[in-house]
Order: structure tokens, then C-alpha cells, then sequence
């Protein structure tokens, strides 16, 4: 049993500072980086590390998070060249110091894709994401119009699967770990969690190309190399993105007046 | 001066009032909505409802968020589920036993109006998002599933795995972004207000700053709408994200809106304990694993033995042992004060003993360890990567922490505070859940106020302004606002103190939770009424904010811990004339002989709604008097 440990471990940081606007490097912080709980979660080691910082007049390192749960997405950085770090399917904020031993350097940086500018240290512009949404990411369904909720069953197996994609928490692991920056897996998965559901056939193709054309405004090109699923911490299957092709494919060839009949 | 506050909640039968009450209100004829503006701050589930439904009407809608997009809301973090009255399961539940469960459970503090509606709407957010496309869990035939929760003895239920706030912001969310696309709502992400304007008494814009750039600037409007969510994180120690706080409504208060019943703060009984000095948040571990998991703790202080080693008769189900009839299911109160109680006695568990067991090892023997998994398989994993032990095998170890804030700006039956066109929905108004929440009835009111409520009595008031234009952004109000803000920026980069942001709000932590936590008395009180405004003089002397304007993450905490610190007065102001225990509240000093809250409906059954008067000035209560037409109150017996 462990709860808390008395031993403390030291590492290394080597951090990605940018300030606002300008020009970023790599810092080393070594003192800054000693006597670290392995309870700690990586991101109160982050905090240890900002109040040293300070107390020594230097600007913390500006990161992002909020719920500290894996659920809000706002957290994720490069850590030792993997997104949010050693753990499978583990977003940054619970990632916990116990995966590091005492003497490890760690590399700390950014998601790197032209899609998400750094905008300071360790943050990032992730709006395109939104954009993708706006295009078609919805069910159209005004307050007020809905039928009574249990009046269209959903086969358990549709409803599961669409939730497994509703996962997502839109951290943006997936781009950061493409060699080619694509969001494939992201908007796989957005589009399959609605295109699921029977409430979701009747704008099922135009939503598919909408979202997929927004897509690649922002975003590179998919070629299979699986990357984006071993770096999601909700591990989303590739296999979504799979149903996305073939939604496109369909959604080309289809004649629209035939859409109700699929 | 404020006059009598008038709750203009409708008379007549309890259940025609809100149908009555639509059909007076006066409506906005299609045509004419695109001529008002409607600011809307927040969007989580109340501010993402709102944007989407009035986008929808045909309003003009500009939505505000210090995010980087409206998905990160706190709502997103809500695991356990949503309650609504469908009575899917028909076992006998209804429209009136919701209503009646929430007057009751909330302990005889909330607005029977208020919460009979509530009721009453459940029923529609559930529709709502399903036509949505919230993946719901479902049974094998392909309809709903539901679960009891939170001390509820009906299924009413409704989740999405652990994840049912996750889903069902990103269900109101789209429906947003559908209003963006179509250029009804206009979206400020890393945009945070940090002032309400006011002009001859009406609410007509806010002043906001860019996060990144750090420019401040104006936006007008007919109304402004605050979703901006609880104030929990006073505590700094909380469940809420850690970005939550209590500006927008603070600010809304120094403006002339009251505060309503500031003090009231719910407790939540599951929640992991703090691991060390540097624990930054604490984490939830959803109510619904209390429907499986036995409370205890060892009967002997003394006794260091492993879980599995202590025998039956040597262990303490206290919860089982004092409420036979509901068990390890009392409501979130309850459930607080008793584990509370026997950690004081020296009796927690855990190197720090400063928890108790949530054994499984009875739910495993009775249903299999798959069934469990199957349950809360996802909530295990996160318990064993926070804590490192496997919960499958050693009990979990949890302990009460601050989760959600009952009290919140005053607001009428329409949703509208005291200052005419500002209005508050969500966990930011005080209005539905009394002196105590249910577990699954915050998401629900959210989405009432933001799907179901505002679009009517909004209407009505903008009504009256059909053929106004909102308060030009160059009138001087503005200008007022906007430099008091940049005044206080300025301030905040200009101390270069000794101490950082999160000392001080740790500091302020440790009183409130000391004090005015899961128990208070009159002396703990007077000395945190003592010791706030001394660490607050010396925040304002001695904090260090390094950095300029321009994505300063030290300076956004500190304008908020600054607001923190007038609020955590003003709730120990407020727990401190409340001479009684209700809900969250618990007054050492009124109690039962079986340590249970002792109400004093006599003297204590309002609203306690706080005006601001200026700084350093003491505040005015108000008083809006309750009156129970339908539950007569009782003492709460879970026995
Ligand atoms: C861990 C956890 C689990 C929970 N589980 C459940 C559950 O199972 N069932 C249930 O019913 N309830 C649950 N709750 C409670 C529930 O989640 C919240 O009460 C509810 O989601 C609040 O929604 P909201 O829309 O009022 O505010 P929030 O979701 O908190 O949204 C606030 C919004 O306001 C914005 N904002 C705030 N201030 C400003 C400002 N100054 N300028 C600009 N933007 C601002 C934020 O960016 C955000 O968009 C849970 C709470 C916690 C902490
Ligand atoms: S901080 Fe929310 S997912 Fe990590």
C-alpha cells in the first residue's frame, strides 16, 4: 500500500519558454526540479516548479488545465517527445511522478502543428478544432422540439459505440502525434459519435463532407500511421476514422434524395 | 436603497403556476428579435443552453469565456448523471416527488415555486438532448437506463457512463456552435469579464479583458445574462476546476445585485483525501459508488491492521449503524458531517488518517467482480492512478471536500436579480437548491434555466425595450468601468511583493475550511472574520505578480483571489447571523442530541440576501421570507 511516500525523487526540466509574441527555447531547470513527491501529479510537480520560480523574481511557466480529472482537455504537452508523457491512455493531469525515477530528464513541450500556434511556453491555439465543430459537428434539434426521449430506441451496441467516440475530450494529442499534423482521429470521432445515432442519419452525409472539408482547411493529410490513437488519453480507436472515409466516400457518390433510404 | 425584495413567484395551484405564469408573460414577436442584443458570460451548461435556445429565437447573442473553447465549461467534469421525473421505471416516481425530494433534501431553504418547475422541466432536458444525440446509457432493448442516486429511492436517474456533464455540455455546446455558424451568436473565447455596467440603476453591458493580449474593452447590451458556474474554489481546496471562480458575480455584487445565502456550501462525502502540503485540487469520486460501497471505519482509534485484516465486529458501518432506513445512502450532508465526526474521534484511516473506507468487498462477494467493473470500472481506474491502490482489493480511502455552492446572486421566479436586465442562471444564482443539493440536480437546473426558463422571461423583459437601443459603449459608464479595471490591473503587476498568487489563496483556504467548512461556530467565525481582511491588506501589499498584461496566468489568479477574499467574508458574515443549522450549514451550537442540524424555521426561514455598500463598509441583509404551502417542513429524518 502506498497513500504517502516519504521518498523524494530528483529530476530535470528542460521546459519550452516562449514569451508572447516572441521568439522560444529550450530552459534547463535543475534546482527548481528537486525533492518531488512521486504523489505529485505532474502538473502540482509544474506548480512546485512555478513557485520556485517566482520566489526567485522568474516568470512561471504558463501552461493550461483545469479540471486536473482528464476530462476538460485543456491540459497536454509534449513530454519526453510523447504527448501527455509515458502512460497510456493517461491525459497530462493524471499522470502522476511515480512513472519517473529519481536523475530522469524530462523534455517539456508544446503540441507542435501549424494548426495550433503557440501562443506562450507550453500553450497553444486549438480554436481550429471549434471550426471543425461549427461546420456541421451537431444534430440540428431546437430547444423545445424533441419528441419523448424513449420514443425511438437505440440498440445498446449503437449507443455504446457512439459514447466511445463521444469520448473525446479534444486535447489535441492526435494532431500533436501525427507526422502529418492531421485531426483525423478528433474529427472521426466527433462525426461517428453523431452519425451513430439514428437521431443523427438525416444530416448524416452533409455534416460528413462539412466537417471533413473544414477539416483539411486546417489540418494535413491522413496516412494510416496510427500514431493519434496510441497518444489519445480516452485510447479512441482508429477504427472511427475508417467509418469516416467510408462516410465520405458514400456521401460523394450519393444522390442527397435517396439520403432517408440508406 | 433597496425596497422589499418581490420573488414574483406566481399564486394558484402549485402546478399550473409556471404554465400560467408563461402564458402572462409578454412575448417578442419573431421579427423583432434580431433588433435587441443579449450578452450571455459562461458557457457551461446554463450560459451554453441559453446561447443556443435565444441564438435559435432569433436573438442577437454575443457569449463570453475565459476558455480557449466553450467545451472546457466546469460542467464538463459532472459524472454521475442527471436527474429528471420520467418515471421510466415506474416506481412511483412524479413530477411532485422530485419537487418534494428537493424541498426536503434542500432542508427547507428554496422557493417552492422555483423548485416545482424545476421539476416539472426535467422531463424536457432529457428529451432535448437525446433529439440532440447524447449517447445516454440504455438497456439491451434499447430504451433509457437509470440509477438511483445521491439518497434518491426511485430510479430517476439518467448518465452517460462517468461522464453525463461531459455529454451533455457537448450536446448544448453544438447546438451553440449551430447558432455560431449561422451567425446568430457571436463567440469570445479567452475573453473574461471582469466587470458588470450599470446606468440609472440597469444592468447594460460588461467590461472585459482579452487574455492574450491583455486589452480591456466594452460590449452593450439589452441584457447580460451570468452562467459563470459556483465559487467552491474560495476554499482553494475544492472539486471544482481549478480556473473556477467568483469574479463575474462578485463584480455583479459590488454593482448592487445581492447575495443570496452566501454561506450555504455543499460538502461532498466522496471525494479523495489530500495526499500532502501540495495537493493542488481535490477529486471526485462519483456519489452513484456509494450504491455499492459500504462506509466504515475501524471501531478502536488505535487499530493499525490492514482493511481486510480488521474483523466484522471490530469495524463501524456508522452510517448503516445510525440510519438503518437509508444506510451509506443519506444525503450529501449528512454523509459529510458523520465521516467528519469519526475522523475528529481519531478514528480515519490512511497515513494521514484523514479518511474512511468505501469497501466493495460485500458488492463483489453478492454480484461479481465484472459487474462492479462493468459499474464503475472507470472510476476505479482514476481512484488507482491518483492513489496508487487497487480499490478491486483495499477499500477505497475518501474524505468530504468543498463541491458546490448553493447560495449565489438573488435572482426572481424569472431569473432576473435585483438589477433589472441583469439575470443569473445556473450554479452562479442561488435559487433552486435550498441549504443542500441533491447529487444529479445541478446539471438539471442548469439546463432548465439555459433550455427551458430564460427564453420566456427574458422576453418579457425585453418587451418593454422594443425601440431602445442599448447604452453606447462611448457613454461614460463605460469609461468609468473600464478604468477601474484597468486600475485594478495596473495595481496587481505594480505591488512586485514577496509572496506568489496561490500562497495567498491557500492562506484564505485554510481559514474558510478551518471556520466556515463542514462545521462552524460563533467563536471560529469571529476570528476568520478577524483574519480575512489581514491577509487580504497584505495580499494587496505583499503579492507577486511578475509578467505584463499581455497571457499572464499569475495576473488572471490574482484579480480572482482578490475577488475570493471579499466573498469569503461576506460568507462568514452570513454563517455567522444565521443562528441555526440547515443543509450544508451546521452550527455547532444547534443541534440535536443526536448531533443532527437543528433548524430554527422561526426565526431563519428566508433567504438571506446580502447588499454591498461599499468597501469596508458592513453589508445589509435583506430578508425574502419562505413560505410552505405544499411539504410542510419537518425535521429531516433519514433514520
Ligand atoms: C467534479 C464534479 C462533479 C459533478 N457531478 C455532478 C453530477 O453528476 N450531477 C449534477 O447534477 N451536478 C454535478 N456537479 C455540479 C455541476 O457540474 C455544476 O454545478 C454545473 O455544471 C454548473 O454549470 P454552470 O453552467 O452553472 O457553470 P460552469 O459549467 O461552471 O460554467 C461556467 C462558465 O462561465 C465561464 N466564466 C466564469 N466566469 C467568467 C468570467 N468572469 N468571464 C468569462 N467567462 C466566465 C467559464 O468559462 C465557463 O464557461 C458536479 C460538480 C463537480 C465539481
Ligand atoms: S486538466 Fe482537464 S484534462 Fe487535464
Amino acid at each position: 500500500m502506498s497513500g504517502a511516500s516519504n521518498e523524494t525523487i530528483d529530476v530535470v526540466l528542460h521546459v519550452w519558454r516562449q514569451p508572447p509574441g516572441g521568439e522560444g527555447r529550450m530552459v534547463t531547470y535543475t534546482e527548481e526540479a528537486k525533492g518531488i513527491s512521486p504523489d505529485m501529479s505532474f502538473l502540482e510537480m509544474l506548480d512546485v516548479v512555478n513557485e520556485r520560480l517566482i520566489a526567485k523574481g522568474e516568470e512561471p511557466i504558463a501552461f493550461e488545465h483545469d479540471c486536473r480529472e482528464g476530462i476538460c482537455g485543456s491540459c497536454g504537452m509534449m513530454i519526453n517527445g510523447q504527448p501527455h508523457g509515458p502512460q497510456k491512455g493517461t491525459a497530462t493531469c493524471q499522470l502522476h511522478m511515480r512513472e519517473f525515477r529519481d536523475g530522469d530528464e524530462i523534455y517539456v513541450e508544446p503540441w507542435r502543428a501549424r494548426a495550433f500556434p503557440v501562443l506562450r511556453d507550453l500553450i497553444v491555439d486549438r480554436s481550429a478544432f471549434d471550426r471543425i465543430i461549427e461546420a456541421g459537428g451537431y444534430i440540428t434539434a431546437p430547444t423545445g422540439s424533441a419528441p419523448d426521449a424513449n420514443l425511438i430506441p437505440v440498440p445498446k451496441e449503437a449507443a455504446d459505440a457512439a459514447m466511445d467516440a463521444a469520448a473525446c475530450i479534444a486535447c489535441g494529442a492526435c494532431v500533436a502525434a501525427c507526422p502529418n499534423n492531421a485531426a483525423h482521429l478528433f474529427t472521426a470521432a466527433k462525426l461517428q459519435h453523431l452519425n451513430l445515432l439514428p437521431q443523427g442519419q438525416a444530416e448524416r452525409y452533409q455534416r460528413t463532407v462539412a466537417m471533413v472539408e473544414a477539416m483539411e482547411e486546417y489540418f494535413g493529410s491522413c496516412t494510416m500511421h496510427g500514431e493519434c490513437q496510441e497518444a489519445c488519453p480516452k485510447e479512441i480507436s482508429v477504427d472511427f476514422i475508417a467509418y469516416m472515409n467510408r462516410d465520405f466516400v458514400k456521401a460523394q457518390l450519393k444522390n442527397r434524395k435517396l439520403a432517408g433510404q440508406t | 436603497m433597496i425596497g422589499e425584495l418581490n420573488s414574483k413567484v406566481p399564486s394558484g395551484p402549485i402546478e399550473d403556476r409556471w404554465t400560467n405564469h408563461k402564458f402572462d408573460l409578454r412575448l417578442v414577436a419573431p421579427n423583432n428579435r434580431r433588433k435587441f442584443q443579449v450578452i450571455i458570460v459562461g458557457t457551461g451548461l446554463a450560459g451554453a443552453s441559453a446561447a443556443a435556445t435565444l441564438g435559435e429565437q432569433g436573438y442577437n447573442v454575443k457569449v463570453f469565456t475565459y476558455h480557449d473553447t466553450p467545451r472546457r465549461a466546469h460542467s464538463i467534469a459532472a459524472q454521475g448523471g442527471i436527474n429528471a421525473a420520467k418515471n421510466y421505471k415506474s416506481d412511483g416516481d412524479s413530477v411532485f416527488r422530485l419537487f418534494y425530494d428537493t424541498i426536503k433534501g434542500g432542508d427547507f431553504r428554496s422557493r417552492e415555486s422555483n423548485v416545482y418547475r424545476l421539476a416539472e422541466e426535467s422531463v424536457n432536458i432529457i428529451d432535448q438532448a437525446v433529439a440532440q444525440g447524447v449517447p445516454f446509457a440504455r438497456e439491451y432493448g434499447g430504451l433509457l437506463d437509470n440509477r438511483s442516486f445521491g439518497g434518491a429511492q426511485v430510479s430517476r436517474t439518467f448518465y452517460a457512463r462517468g461522464q453525463t456533464g461531459q455529454q451533455l455540455l457537448l450536446g448544448a455546446y453544438q447546438q451553440m456552435m449551430r447558432q455560431v455558424r449561422q451567425g446568430t451568436v457571436k463567440l469570445y473565447t479567452r475573453t473574461e469579464m471582469l466587470d458588470l455596467v450599470v446606468k440609472d440603476g440597469v444592468a447594460c453591458g460588461i467590461v472585459v479583458r482579452d487574455l492574450v493580449t491583455g486589452q480591456v474593452t466594452s460590449h452593450s447590451a439589452h441584457a447580460v445574462l451570468l452562467c459563470t458556474g459556483g465559487y467552491g474554489n474560495v476554499f482553494y481546496l475544492s472539486t471544482n476546476a481549478k480556473y473556477s471562480n467568483a469574479t463575474a458575480i462578485w463584480r455583479a455584487h459590488r454593482r448592487g445585485a445581492l447575495f443570496a445565502n452566501p454561506c450555504f456550501t455543499q460538502i461532498h462525502p466522496t471525494c479523495i483525501p489530500a495526499s500532502d502540503e501540495f495537493q493542488s485540487k481535490l477529486t471526485l469520486m462519483s456519489e452513484s459508488l456509494r450504491n455499492d460501497g459500504r462506509i466504515w471505519v475501524p471501531v478502536d482509534p488505535d487499530d493499525t491492521r490492514p482493511p481486510d485484516q480488521i474483523p466484522e465486529s471490530e469495524r463501524d458501518y456508522f452510517l448503516e449503524r445510525k440510519y438503518p432506513s437509508f444506510g451509506n445512502l443519506v444525503p450529501r450532508d449528512v454523509a459529510s458531517r458523520n465521516a467528519k465526526a469519526v475522523v475528529d474521534q481519531g478514528r480515519g484511516v490512511g497515513p494521514l488518517k484523514n479518511g474512511v473506507y468505501l469497501d466493495f468487498s460485500s458488492a463483489i462477494e453478492r454480484i461479481g467482480v465484472e459487474k462492479i467493473r462493468e459499474r464503475y470500472g472507470n472510476l476505479f481506474d482514476m481512484y488507482e492512478r491518483i492513489t496508487d491502490e487497487n480499490p478491486y482489493e483495499v477499500p477505497m480511502r475518501i474524505y468530504p471536500a468543498v463541491h458546490y455552492t448553493m447560495g449565489g446572486l438573488w435572482v426572481d421566479y424569472n431569473l432576473m436579480s435585483n438589477v433589472p436586465g441583469l439575470f443569473v442562471l445556473g450554479e452562479a444564482n442561488f435559487s433552486d437548491h435550498g441549504a443542500n443539493r441533491l447529487g444529479a440536480s445541478a446539471l438539471m437546473q442548469g439546463l432548465a434555466d439555459g433550455y427551458f426558463i430564460i427564453s420566456y422571461t427574458l422576453a418579457d423583459y425585453l418587451a418593454g425595450l422594443l425601440g431602445t437601443d442599448p447604452v453606447p459603449t462611448d457613454d461614460p459608464v463605460f469609461a468609468d468601468a473600464e478604468r477601474s479595471v484597468g486600475d485594478t490591473v495596473a495595481r496587481l503587476l505594480s505591488i512586485k511583493g514577496t509572496r506568489s498568487v496561490d500562497h495567498f489563496h491557500r492562506e484564505l483556504g485554510k481559514i474558510m475550511w478551518d471556520h466556515c467548512g463542514m462545521a462552524r461556530n460563533k467563536a471560529g467565525l469571529e476570528k476568520a472574520l478577524s483574519e480575512i481582511p489581514a491577509l487580504r491588506e497584505e495580499f494587496w501589499k505583499d503579492v507577486r505578480v511578475l509578467g505584463g498584461a499581455a497571457l499572464n496566468q499569475s495576473l488572471e489568479k490574482a484579480t480572482r483571489v482578490a475577488d475570493f477574499f471579499e466573498l469569503g467574508e461576506l460568507m462568514v458574515r452570513d454563517a455567522l447571523h444565521r443562528e441555526e443549522s440547515c443543509g450544508g450549514h451546521f452550527r455547532e451550537e444547534h443541534q440535536t442530541e443526536d448531533g443532527e442540524a437543528l433548524r430554527d424555521d422561526e426565526n431563519f426561514a428566508y433567504v438571506a440576501a446580502w447588499e454591498w455598500t461599499g468597501k469596508g463598509n458592513e453589508p445589509v441583509l435583506h430578508r425574502e421570507p419562505l413560505k410552505f404551502e405544499y411539504v410542510t417542513p419537518t425535521q429531516r429524518s433519514y433514520k
